[in-house]
C-alpha cells in the first residue's frame, strides 16, 4: 500500500501549481470551539434549518446511525446497527491499534500546508466502519458543522468499508448563518475492500465567508465500489479540492458526479481524479457547473488509466448564466498501456435561446423555461444508490435548487 | 381565427416576407406550400413570435386581438399551440414532465394514456426533449404535447417530413381528431395552419383551403384538391405561370 505514495505525490503536486491562493491558517482560532455531547440530535433545533440543508435529518429517521461534530468537539456518535461503527476520529485510534496503517496514507501528510496543518494539529472528524459482510443499505449521516466564528476546522476522517460490505454515507458540511469568517480543513480517507461497496453523498453548504479545503482520496481493492456525489449550491469564499481515487483492484469501480451551482463571489477550483491500476478496472467522472453573478469555477477531471483493459469517462458540463462569472474546464486523459479507452466530452455556454423559445412556444414563462432548462442541466441521474438514498438526495436537491432560484 | 394584413417580415436585415395576407376563420385548417426556402418557416415563427423576425409593415390579429407585439408565451396563453419542424434538445428536460405540466394546466390527464395514442412508450417519457430523437419521434413527441396542450388554434411545420408512411397514418388520424375533422363543419372550432411541401399528410386530413407561398407572398389560393394536383402536375412555378408573375394574389 505504501508505494502508491510516490504515484499519488507525484500526480498531487501537478495540480497543486495551479491551486487557488493560500489561505493564512493562522488568522482562524484552535479554541474557543468546545461543546458537551448531547443525546439527542433535536437538542440542536436552533440550527435545526442549517442540519437539514446538509442533509441531516434530527429524527434519525430511515438512518443506520449518526455523527456530528460541531466545531471541534464531537458532540454526537451513535450507530443502530450491529456491524457499524461510528466514532471520533480520536476514539478509533485509541480503540483500534491497526488504525496507524490507514492514517496518512493514501492522503500524504505533507501534501501541502493544509495537510500539515491538520497532521499538526487535528480537532478530530470522524471513523466509519463497516465490519466484513456487513451491508448496511440504510444511509448514515454524519455531519462536521462549524458554529463558531473565526475558527478553524481540522478534521481527519477515516471510512472503511471491510470485505463483502456496504456502506451508505450522506455526509454534510454545514455552517451557521451567523458565522462570517471559518476555515474547514477535512483529510478523508477511505478504504473499499474486496467486494465491497461505499456510496458517499457530500452536500456542501457553506456560506460567503468559510474558506474550504477538503483534501481526500479513496483506495478501492478488487470488484469494490466507490460511488461518490457531490451537491454544491451554497456560497463559499473559497474551495479547492481534488479528490482521488484509486483502482487498485481487479475490475474496481469509482465513480464521482458533482452538481456545482456558484453564486455570489463564490471561487471553486475543484476536480476528480481516478487512477486505474487494476485490471478491468472502470472510472466516471460527470461534472455539471454553473456559474452566475462573479463567480469562478474551475472544474477538472482527471483519469490516468495504468491497466490493462481499463475503461474511463469524463464529462464536464459547463453553463454560464452571466457575463461577469467564468467557468474553466479542463478534462486530462493518461494512457499508460495500449489496452485502454479513455474518453471525455466537455462544454461550456450559455442557456441557447431556441431552447428558451422552444418552452415558451408550450406556454411556458422565459423564467419559467430557464428554470425548467437550469434544473434540467443539473438533473444528472444519480446511480447506484439504494432507492430510499436515491430519493432523499434528490429532495436535498430539489431543496437546495428551490432555495438559490 | 387568425387574420394577417399586408405583412412584411425581415430576418437579419433580409426582408424574406412580402405584403402576406391570409385568413383563417373559426373552424377551417388551412394548408400552406411552397418550395424550400420560399418563407414557409418564417410565416409560422412570425405568427409565434419569435424574437428576431421583425414585422417591418403589417398586423396579425388572433382572436380579435392585435398580437403583433404579444411575446411567444403570450401568444400561446391565449390558445396557440405549435408543432416545431426542428425543435431543439433540451438536456436533463424530460418530455414527460412538460407533458404532465400541460396537462396539469388544463386541470389533468393521463400522460402515458396520450403517449400509448401515439405509438410512445413509457421509457420514452422518461427520455430529455427530442435527445437522440429519430426523425419520426421527434413529429410523434411534438403532436403529443399538442395533444396535452389542447390549444384553438395549431400550427404544424412539417409534421410529414421524414415520417415513413404507417406513422403519416397514425399523425393524420390523431390530428383529424385533434382538429375536430369527424365533426359537422359548422360545429368545428378548433383551426390550424399545416406547412408542408409534400404534402402527404393531405391523404389523411381534408383541408379546407390550400395556399401557395411564393417569394414571401401568397401566389395563390383555392380548394386544396385544385391547388394541390396543379402542384403535382406543374410544380410551385405552375401557379405562377397561372397566376401571373407579378399577379396579386390569384384564386384557383
Ligand atoms: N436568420 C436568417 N438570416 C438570414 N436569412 C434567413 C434567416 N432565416 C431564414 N432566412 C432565409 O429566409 C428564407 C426562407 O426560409 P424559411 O426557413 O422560412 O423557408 P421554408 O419555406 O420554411 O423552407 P423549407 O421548406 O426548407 O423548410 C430562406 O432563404 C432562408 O435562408
Ligand atoms: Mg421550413
Amino acid at each position: 500500500m505504501k508505494g502508491l505514495k510516490a504515484v499519488l505525490q507525484n500526480a498531487e503536486k501537478k495540480v497543486l501549481g495551479v491551486s487557488s491562493e493560500e489561505v493564512k491558517i493562522e488568522s482562524y482560532r484552535l479554541k474557543g470551539g468546545e461543546h458537551d455531547s448531547i443525546s439527542s440530535l433535536k437538542e440542536l433545533d436552533e440550527y435545526e434549518g442549517e442540519l437539514l440543508a446538509a442533509g441531516i435529518d434530527p429524527e434519525e429517521k430511515g438512518r443506520s446511525g449518526s455523527f456530528l461534530q460541531q466545531d471541534h468537539s464531537v458532540v454526537f456518535a451513535k450507530s443502530l446497527i450491529p456491524g457499524l461503527e461510528i466514532l471520533s476520529t480520536e476514539e478509533a485510534i485509541k480503540k483500534h491499534s491497526w488504525l496507524d496503517e490507514y492514517l496518512w496514507n493514501i492522503v500524504p501528510a505533507d501534501k501541502d500546508i493544509y495537510t500539515k496543518e491538520v497532521a499538526e494539529r487535528p480537532t478530530q472528524g470522524y471513523f466509519l466502519r463497516a465490519e466484513k459482510g456487513t451491508k448496511i443499505t440504510l444511509p448514515l449521516q454524519s455531519c462536521l458543522f462549524i458554529s463558531k466564528d473565526r475558527i478553524r476546522q481540522n478534521v481527519h476522517n477515516i471510512v472503511i468499508a471491510e470485505e463483502n460490505s456496504e456502506l451508505n454515507i450522506i455526509t454534510g458540511c454545514t455552517v451557521a448563518h451567523t458565522v462570517s469568517e471559518a476555515l474547514h480543513l477535512g483529510i478523508s480517507e477511505f478504504y473499499v475492500k474486496k467486494n465491497a461497496k461505499i456510496t458517499f453523498t457530500m452536500v456542501h453548504n457553506w456560506s460567503g465567508g468559510v474558506d474550504v479545503r477538503p483534501r481526500s482520496a479513496t483506495l478501492i481493492e478488487d470488484n469494490g465500489v466507490f460511488i461518490s456525489n457531490y451537491i454544491f449550491m451554497t456560497p463559499v469564499k473559497s474551495l479547492q479540492m481534488y479528490p482521488t481515487a484509486i483502482c487498485a483492484g481487479e475490475n474496481s469501480r469509482a465513480s464521482f458526479q458533482s452538481i456545482i451551482y456558484a453564486h455570489g463571489n463564490t471561487n471553486i477550483d475543484s476536480g476528480s481524479r481516478i487512477v486505474l491500476q487494476g485490471k478491468g478496472s472502470r472510472g466516471e467522472i460527470i461534472s455539471r457547473a454553473i456559474a452566475t453573478d462573479d463567480a469562478r469555477i474551475i472544474a477538472k477531471g482527471d483519469l490516468v488509466g495504468e491497466a490493462e483493459n481499463v475503461r474511463g469517462h469524463l464529462e464536464c458540463r459547463g453553463l454560464m448564466l452571466s457575463d461577469s462569472s467564468m467557468i474553466e474546464s479542463i478534462p486530462e486523459l493518461k494512457a499508460r498501456r495500449k489496452n485502454i479507452d479513455l474518453s471525455h466530452e466537455a462544454a461550456v455556454g450559455k442557456i441557447a435561446e431556441e431552447e428558451i423559445r422552444y418552452l415558451m412556444a408550450r406556454g411556458f414563462t422565459e423564467d419559467e423555461a430557464v428554470g425548467m432548462i437550469i434544473r434540467g442541466f443539473l438533473s444528472i441521474d444519480i446511480k447506484g444508490l439504494p432507492e430510499g438514498l436515491a430519493r432523499e438526495t434528490k429532495k436535498m436537491f430539489d431543496m437546495t435548487l428551490e432555495k438559490v432560484m | 381565427m387568425l387574420e394577417i394584413q399586408n405583412l412584411s417580415v425581415e430576418v437579419g436585415g433580409k426582408r424574406i416576407l412580402n405584403d402576406l395576407n391570409l385568413h383563417i376563420g373559426e373552424g377551417e385548417v388551412h394548408v400552406l406550400f411552397g418550395a424550400n426556402g420560399s418563407g414557409k418557416t418564417t410565416l409560422f415563427l412570425t405568427i409565434l413570435g419569435f424574437p428576431g423576425y421583425n414585422v417591418v409593415e403589417g398586423k396579425i390579429d388572433f382572436k380579435g386581438v392585435d398580437i403583433t407585439e404579444f411575446n411567444i408565451t403570450d401568444r400561446v396563453k391565449l390558445g396557440m399551440g405549435v408543432s416545431f419542424q426542428h425543435p431543439p434538445e433540451i438536456r436533463g428536460v424530460k418530455l414527460g414532465d412538460v407533458v404532465e405540466q400541460l396537462l396539469e394546466r388544463r386541470g389533468g390527464g393521463d400522460a402515458k394514456a396520450l403517449a400509448r395514442k401515439l405509438n410512445l412508450s413509457e421509457e420514452f417519457l422518461s427520455r430529455d426533449l427530442n435527445l437522440g430523437f429519430s426523425g419520426g419521434e421527434v413529429k410523434r413527441s411534438e403532436i403529443l404535447q399538442l395533444l396535452a396542450q389542447n390549444p384553438d388554434f395549431f400550427m404544424f411545420d412539417e409534421p410529414d417530413s421524414g415520417v415513413d408512411v404507417e406513422n403519416v397514418e397514425l399523425l393524420g388520424g390523431i390530428t383529424n381528431e385533434m382538429l375536430e375533422r369527424d365533426r359537422r363543419p359548422s360545429k368545428r372550432q378548433k383551426s390550424a395552419l399545416i406547412i408542408s411541401h409534400i404534402g402527404y399528410i393531405l391523404n389523411y386530413i381534408k383541408a379546407d383551403r390550400a395556399h401557395v407561398l411564393l417569394d414571401g407572398r401568397i401566389a395563390c389560393s383555392g380548394m386544396t384538391e385544385e391547388i394541390y394536383n396543379h402542384i403535382l402536375n406543374e410544380g410551385f412555378e405552375g401557379c405562377v405561370a397561372k397566376c401571373g408573375k407579378e399577379g396579386v394574389r390569384c384564386e384557383f
